[in-house]
């Protein structure tokens, strides 16, 4: 029988198979999902803030573009995922309402976007597709077996990415 | 001050951040009662320390369809507060408001669109009772607290809640929240939440002696 694993803010979850991996409502937030293609092992984490070295408070790791990007990746590659294999596909980062100011911790949908992306290319992992931005909420399911990344919003048809 | 540690949050601690959101609510809650001509009734206040991914679920379905109202709140205290309902509650409540404008059956007022007008009405309503909240608050702390011009979000209630989560995100790995239910017989159905910083809740558990 295969699962539909939820993944809640500043979570991750790894699984292969014909298991899925969701996460509602990503606002904000951004969910990275990572697989290997040849074994079908991947995962999704759910980041809200795009860099742990700008705050002190950081143990929460899967909070966080950066950390929450190499955890997954270990944690792939511990279940055994190939690192070198491993390709990325991202979505949300939404500015769900429209302040005039643009105050960085009003954008911070654009900058979750655009840390993420940078920890991917550092960490040398193709981003195959994003859909990012915008201002609307995103539920989304990914299947690593095989990589299709599914994106509902509200009064949208579905998306597969 | 002493540093307000989170796991050690004391009952007292508790019980008047949740009379503080009953004050709040209260006065809210009459704001909007005399508005719409109704009566509306509240919950007790529930003052809650989360998971962020428990987030999600406080106010009903993750993925459910909602319209909230958002501030930010500046002055001697800083933070967040949200009112959000459930988009077919505020449908009721904007055709309330418009004398019945959005149709006459209640399917048709629920499917109705928003558009210009319906926003405006429902971020006007948010704008009063958030204020009718926020101005309880300042008498009774005697706080200054200035709130900003409401932002209205029409979409999934993690992807609005996400927003005070992503603010709070900064400073704390739990969120800590109060939040008070209102609903009148059949209708509405909806919820105040607010959210200080941390720094807030040490200045209001100062202010009211009780640290």
């Amino acid at each position: 029988m295969s699962e539909v694993i939820k993944v809640g803010m500043a979570a991750m979850a790894v699984c292969s198979g014909e298991d899925a991996i969701t996460t509602l409502g990503l606002g904000s937030c951004i969910g990275i999902a990572i697989r290997d293609p040849e074994s079908g092992i991947g995962g999704l984490v759910h980041i809200m803030l795009p860099d742990s070295t700008e705050i002190r408070n950081n143990a929460n790791r899967p909070k966080f573009a950066d950390t929450g990007i190499e955890d997954l990746v270990s944690e792939i590659v511990k279940k055994g995922g190939s690192r070198n294999r491993l390709v990325a596909k991202i979505a949300g980062g939404a500015q769900m309402f429209a302040f005039s100011s643009s105050s960085d911790m009003i954008r911070i949908g654009e900058r979750n976007a655009l840390a993420s992306k940078k920890k991917l290319e550092e960490m040398k992992i193709p981003l195959l597709a994003e859909d990012t931005g915008k201002s609307y909420g995103r539920t989304v399911v990914f299947y690593p077996k095989t990589g299709d990344y599914i994106i509902r919003s509200v009064g949208m048809p579905e998306k597969v990415i | 001050m002493n540093n307000l540690n989170m796991e050690q949050l004391t009952c007292q601690y508790l019980d008047v951040l949740k009379e503080l959101g009953n004050i709040g609510a209260g006065n809210a809650t009459t704001a909007l009662a005399q508005m719409i001509g109704c009566k509306i009734d509240m919950s007790v206040p529930q003052v809650k320390l989360l998971e962020f991914a428990e987030l999600g679920n406080i106010v009903g379905k993750e993925d459910e369809l909602m319209v909230g109202i958002y501030l930010q709140v500046e002055g001697d205290i800083e933070g967040n507060m949200m009112f959000i309902l459930q988009k077919s509650s505020a449908a009721r409540l904007v055709n309330k408001l418009m004398c019945g404008m959005l149709g006459v059956t209640d399917e048709e007022i629920i499917n109705h669109e928003f558009g210009e007008m319906e926003c405006s009405a429902i971020k006007e309503v948010g704008n009063i009772i958030t204020g009718a909240y926020l101005n309880a608050l300042s008498s009774l702390t005697n706080l200054k607290i200035y709130p900003s011009i409401p932002q209205l979000g029409i979409d999934m209630a993690s992807a609005l809640l996400s927003v005070p989560a992503v603010q709070f995100g900064l400073y704390a790995d739990k969120i800590l929240l109060v939040q008070t239910k209102f609903s009148d017989d059949i209708e509405l159905d909806g919820y105040f939440i607010l959210i200080p910083d941390m720094e807030s809740y040490e200045k209001i558990l100062t202010t009211l002696g009780v640290m």
